[in-house]
C-alpha cells in the first residue's frame, strides 16, 4: 500500500464517520423533544455534513481518478463505506442519540486535537476548523448525558440501557491497521492507541457524574473499517442514495 | 377602571399607533389588540415549526452534499424563527407550552400550505421559491408592525427568508435547465404548489374577518388581495425567465393596470384545508404531538436535574 492509497482510505473512513452520523442526526429534524434541541441537533448534523464534504473533497483529490466529493458520498456500494459501526446505529430515543454522540465526540475531540498538528497541511487546516465544532458537540452530549443520567428514574434507566447497548461499539473507534501505520510513520495522523486511556477516563468521568455505569462484559464489535457493517447501514444508504441512483449523472 | 379612564388610555394607544410609535410589552394595550397579536404570532410560530416537517421529509434524500447542507441550514433557521416568535408571544403574557397545546388540540392554526405533501425533490425548490416567497410578501410589512417585539423579530426572520427564497429559486432553476426529466419534475411541482401558494394570502378582502381592525392597529399594512397581487406580479416573470409555465389559463398581463390578472382560487379547497381536511393535516399535527409526547421524559429529566442541582448548590453555599 502506498502512502497515497493509505491517505485516501483514511480520509474516506473519517468522511464516512461524519456523513453517516450527520445523516442519522438529520433524521431528528422537526421531531426533537424541545425546540432548542431541534435547533441543536440540526446544527450538529450540519457541522458533520460540512466536515464530511471537506474530507471527501480532499479524498477525491488524493485519489485523482476523476471522482468528486458527491461521487464518493453517494455512489459507492455498501461494502465500500468505511465508517465505524457506532455512527450507523439507529437513533432510538433522544437518550440513545446522546450516548452515541458522547462516545463519538470524546474520541473525535482527542483525535482532532492531534490532527491539528498533522504534517499534512490540508488535514491540519480541516482539523483546526473542525475542533471548534467538536468542542461544542462534546459539551452538548456530555451535559445531556449528565442531565438524563441524573434526572428521573425513567431517564436514568433509559440512558443506562443505551450505554450498555452502545458501549460495545467504542473499541472500534481505536481500530488501526496498515493504513494507520503508514500515516503514523509519516506524521500525518496520531497513534490513537496512545490516548485510549485518556478516552476511557474522560468517558468514565462523565458517566460517573451522570450516575451511569459501563457494563462489565468486555464484548466489542468491529468491521466497519473493512466495510462489514450492521444491517442498519443498507437502509440508510437506500435513502441517502435515492436521487443519485434514480437519476444517474444529473446535476442538482 | 372607570370608563372615561379606559377611553383616554385607548385614545393614547391609538395616537401612538397613528404616530408610528411602537407598542412595547409593558405599555397599555386593549385586550383585543393583545389577543389578536397572541393569535397571529403564535400561529406564525406554529407555522415555522410545522413547516420543518415537509422539508425534513427530504433532508435524508437530498441529492448531493451541498443541497443536504443548505436544506439542513434552512430547517434550522425555521426552528430558530419559531423560537423568536414564541418569545415574542411570551412578551404578551401568553404561555409557550399552552399555545403549543392549542396547536395540538386543533384550536390554534398554522399556515395551511404545510398541509400539502412534498412528493419530489423539486418540491424543495418550489417550497423555497413560492412558499418562502409568499411568506416574505406577508412578512416584510410586519417589520413595521406596531408591536415592537414582533416587528424586531421579523427583521431578522425576513433576512433569512429572503435567503430561503433565493436558494429555492436556484434549486428550481437548476432543474429547469437540466434534463427533460428534471424539467418535468420542476413543472409538475409548480403545478401542484402554485394555487396553494396563492391561498397563503388568505381569503379575499371582502371575506377577511380580521383585516380592517388589524390595519387600523397597524399590525397589518396591506390587505390580503394587495399582497397576493404583489406576489403574482413578482413571481410570473421569474417563472418565465426559467421557462416554466404557471398553471393558470386566465393569467394575463393587464396593460391598463400594469398588473397580472389571474384566475379564481378554488375557495372550496382553501376552506377544506383550513378546516383540517387537507392532504397532510392529520400527519403534521400527529408528528408534532408525537415529538412532544416522546420528549416528555427528556423534559422531565432536565427539570429534575435542574432542581437537584439547585438544591446541591444551596446546600453548598
Amino acid at each position: 500500500m502506498t502512502k497515497q492509497e493509505a491517505l485516501f482510505e483514511y480520509l474516506l473512513r473519517k468522511a464516512d464517520d461524519s456523513l453517516i452520523l450527520g445523516h442519522r442526526l438529520s433524521e431528528w429534524c422537526g421531531h426533537g423533544p424541545i425546540l432548542e434541541e431541534d435547533i441543536a441537533i440540526t446544527n450538529i448534523a450540519l457541522d458533520l455534513i460540512g466536515q464530511a464534504t471537506e474530507l471527501y473533497k480532499y479524498a477525491a483529490e488524493v485519489e485523482d481518478k476523476g471522482r468528486d466529493e458527491d461521487d464518493l458520498a453517494f455512489l459507492r456500494i455498501e461494502r465500500e463505506y468505511k465508517n465505524v459501526l457506532l455512527v450507523e446505529q439507529t437513533n432510538g430515543d433522544f437518550g440513545k442519540t446522546m450516548i452515541r454522540q458522547l462516545f463519538f465526540d470524546h474520541f473525535e475531540h482527542l483525535l482532532y486535537e492531534e490532527l491539528m498538528n498533522s504534517k499534512d497541511e490540508r488535514i491540519a487546516a480541516i482539523a483546526t476548523k473542525t475542533i471548534k465544532e467538536i468542542k461544542y458537540h462534546i459539551k452538548h452530549s456530555s451535559e445531556w448525558t449528565i442531565r438524563l443520567g441524573d434526572g428521573t428514574e425513567e431517564s436514568h434507566n433509559r440512558v443506562q440501557k443505551s450505554v450498555r447497548d452502545l458501549s460495545r461499539f467504542t473499541k472500534e473507534l481505536f481500530y488501526q491497521d496498515e493504513v494507520d501505520q503508514i500515516l503514523i510513520a509519516e506524521g500525518i495522523i496520531p497513534d490513537v492507541s496512545k490516548f485510549k486511556v485518556e478516552y476511557d477516563k474522560n468517558i468514565k468521568a462523565i458517566l460517573d457524574e451522570a450516575t451511569l455505569e459501563l457494563p462489565n462484559e468486555k464484548w466489542q464489535l468491529d468491521g466497519g473499517r473493512k466495510g462489514v457493517h450492521s444491517e442498519h447501514l443498507g437502509y440508510l444508504l437506500t435513502e441517502l442514495q435515492y436521487m443519485q441512483r434514480t437519476y444517474p449523472g444529473m446535476k442538482w | 377602571m372607570e370608563k372615561n379612564k379606559i377611553d383616554a388610555l385607548n385614545k393614547a394607544f391609538q395616537d401612538k399607533i397613528d404616530n408610528e410609535i411602537k407598542i412595547e410589552p409593558k405599555d397599555y394595550m386593549p385586550d383585543a389588540y393583545r389577543k389578536t397579536l397572541i393569535r397571529q404570532i403564535s400561529q406564525h410560530a406554529h407555522s415555522e415549526i410545522v413547516g420543518q416537517l415537509p422539508e425534513a421529509n427530504w433532508v435524508t434524500r437530498a441529492p448531493n452534499l451541498r443541497r443536504k447542507a443548505v436544506l439542513l441550514a434552512k430547517i434550522q433557521d425555521e426552528a430558530g424563527h419559531g423560537l423568536y416568535l414564541y418569545s415574542a408571544v411570551e412578551t404578551l403574557g401568553a404561555d409557550r407550552e399552552q399555545t403549543i397545546d392549542d396547536l395540538h388540540e386543533g384550536i390554534a392554526k398554522y399556515s395551511s400550505i404545510f398541509n400539502y405533501p412534498t412528493l419530489t425533490w423539486a418540491d424543495m425548490g418550489t417550497v423555497g421559491w413560492l412558499v418562502d416567497g409568499a411568506a416574505i410578501m406577508n412578512q416584510v410589512p410586519l417589520c413595521r408592525c406596531s408591536y415592537g417585539p414582533y416587528a424586531r423579530a421579523m427583521v431578522r426572520v425576513c433576512k433569512e427568508e429572503s435567503f430561503h427564497q433565493r436558494q429555492g429559486f436556484e434549486v428550481v432553476t437548476q432543474l429547469a435547465k437540466g434534463t427533460p426529466e428534471q424539467k418535468a419534475m420542476a413543472q409538475d411541482s409548480l403545478n401542484r404548489w402554485w394555487w396553494p401558494a396563492l391561498m397563503m394570502f388568505g381569503p379575499n378582502d371582502a371575506d377577511s374577518t380580521h383585516t380592517a381592525q388589524s390595519m387600523e392597529w397597524k399590525i397589518k399594512r396591506h390587505t390580503n388581495d394587495e399582497l397576493r397581487q404583489m406576489f403574482v406580479d413578482a413571481t410570473v416573470p421569474q417563472a418565465e425567465l426559467i421557462g416554466l409555465t404557471i398553471p393558470d389559463k386566465d393569467l394575463k398581463f393587464n396593460e391598463e393596470t400594469g398588473h397580472y390578472d389571474f384566475g379564481e382560487i378554488d375557495w372550496d379547497e382553501f376552506w377544506q384545508v383550513v378546516k383540517g381536511y387537507g392532504p397532510c393535516n392529520e400527519e403534521r399535527v400527529a408528528a408534532r404531538k408525537k415529538a412532544k409526547e416522546d420528549g416528555l421524559w427528556v423534559r422531565e429529566a432536565a427539570n429534575a436535574y435542574a432542581e437537584k442541582r439547585a438544591a446541591r448548590n444551596k446546600k453548598a453555599s
